[in-house]
């Protein structure tokens, strides 16, 4: 039954989409002129194309935060079953997250120190 | 022994109203409704819309001395229905050089992720939409998707305002799900279960609110989710991606009419998304106010359970939009630093006092 919500969810929302727009593109005005299709910036036309290479940084942030994104996944597991199986093995499981934790840490130290969270 | 509240039972009410009183076959009765789902799932999306716009306007305007919208409707009531009828009439039209596919797609992906997540809040015992045991983790799963409409929105522009908007918020969103992400891991090891409704049955009882439960680390963790959540809604002071004053308005500069309309539409519900799972997870959900004693529980348990949520929820709004109009607007190498230096180290802090306090039983509960 939950995922024939979660497919009614997704078509709900791909219906507002598109009904809006078709309500839009039917009561809407419709006509053209070439100053409308140009980009909106200060008034003289655009040099260029937008499409040109980005700062470096953004680039390195994305890729810190794959990094950690992976790991934390590997957290949900540990942290839904820790309640429930730490009264047994209570000490196992402590000691092998807290590994995990420092290895965690020491990514997040060693981008600190190689200066990978300064924005240049 | 499960607690059954005021109202818990009506969808299995009208399950067997079609099943037993129609007699309908499996097939029609799923049919109607899922129907009746998605209508609602619409009709509760659009309302709360309009909803939070006219209240963010009115609450903006008062904290700027001024009273806001006044003109269409008893005290501008009416105003954003209007808004709302002027963006469905406007002209929808393309930048010539823009790339048209992926400019007609990043609404879609805006509007399925806001949408996605905005099923998954409990409005009361029993009335969750989407109620997986991984609940949790899709959330999360299915609200980075709107990063990805974002930046696709912005790129397909062909704009330069568009495109540095883009990148801003997509490094700014992907930077923020970290903390927001640690926030909810922290709420799940006091739990014990990623389930949405598990989690609000878990804070039902006397000071059995996970901010109480949990104590120190949990109301950490909440002050955390809120920044983060804040950041991860695209609002001020982290509405980088938009910043008026030096991009016009962002990633949704090139949009006209509706399809500007959608990227509004999902900024608002998403602030509202944020403070229900702030509810869900930290301030007990659907949970009514108990305080352990027995008159006073019996009378607050009579509230019906989505008066209590959206009571919450609107609690936690009227927080982030007081938070919004006053702080003024940070800068992307600020935000970052913020992220990675302060928030992140902190919430890894909290997720080691959580577990600190879960395994040596240091949590906050009454028997009785």
């Amino acid at each position: 039954m939950y995922y024939t919500l979660f497919i009614t969810v997704i078509l709900t929302a791909v219906v507002l989409v598109v009904g809006a727009y078709v309500i839009a593109k039917l009561v809407g005005p419709r006509s053209y002129n070439p100053v409308k299709g140009e980009p909106f910036e200060c008034g003289i036309p655009t040099r260029g194309s937008s499409w040109m290479p980005a700062h470096v940084g953004y680039y390195l942030f994305a890729v810190l935060f794959l990094m950690f994104d992976v790991e934390t996944v590997f957290l949900y597991p540990w942290a839904t079953v820790f309640n429930s199986l730490s009264a047994n093995y209570g000490g196992a499981m402590l000691f092998s997250i807290f590994f995990f934790m420092l290895v965690l840490v020491l990514g997040l130290a060693y981008a600190w120190r190689k200066g990978a969270l300064e924005w240049k | 022994m499960e607690k059954v509240y005021i109202l818990s039972s009506l969808p299995q009410m009208f399950d067997s109203l079609l099943r037993d009183t129609c007699g309908l076959s499996n097939f029609w009765a799923v049919l109607i409704e899922c129907v009746l789902v998605g209508l609602l799932v619409l009709a509760a999306y659009a309302t709360l819309a309009i909803i939070l716009i006219f209240m963010e306007r009115k609450v903006c305007a008062y904290f700027q001395c001024r009273i806001g919208p006044m003109r269409v409707g008893p005290w501008g009531t009416l105003q954003v229905i209007a808004d709302v009828l002027k963006m469905l009439i406007k002209e929808i039209f393309f930048v010539d050089r823009s790339d048209k596919l992926l400019y007609c797609i990043a609404p879609f992906l805006v509007i399925i992720a806001s949408v996605g997540t905005f099923s998954f809040l409990p409005w009361s015992q029993g009335w969750n939409v989407l109620d997986f045991n991984v609940g949790i983790f899709l959330l999360t799963a299915i609200s980075s998707i709107g990063v990805i409409g974002i930046f696709m929105a912005g790129w397909a522009s062909n704009n330069k305002y568009s495109v540095v908007s883009a990148m801003r918020g997509a490094v700014q969103l992907i930077s923020y799900e970290m903390s927001l992400g640690l926030c909810l891991i922290s709420a799940v090891i006091l739990t014990g279960t990623m389930q949405i409704s598990g989690i609000v049955e878990a804070q039902t009882g006397p000071w059995q609110w996970l901010i109480f439960q949990g104590h120190i680390p949990a109301i950490l963790a909440f002050l955390v989710f809120c920044i983060a959540g804040n950041a991860e809604a695209n609002r001020g002071p982290f509405d980088l991606a938009e910043a008026e004053s030096e991009l016009t308005a962002g990633y949704h500069t090139e949009y006209s009419g509706m399809g500007f309309g959608f990227f509004y539409l999902a900024e608002y519900l998403n602030l509202f998304v944020v403070s229900g799972i702030a509810t869900t997870v930290f301030l007990g959900g659907w949970a009514p106010v108990n305080i352990g004693i027995a008159a006073f529980d019996s009378v607050m348990d009579y509230i019906p359970g989505i008066v209590w949520f959206l009571g919450k929820t609107f609690v936690v709004v009227f927080l982030l939009m007081w938070i919004r109009w006053t702080f003024p607007r940070l800068r992307i190498d600020q935000i970052l630093k913020l992220e990675w230096k302060y928030l992140m180290p902190l919430s890894l802090c909290i997720i080691v006092l959580m577990v600190i306090c879960v395994s040596f039983g240091l949590t906050f509960t009454i028997n009785g």
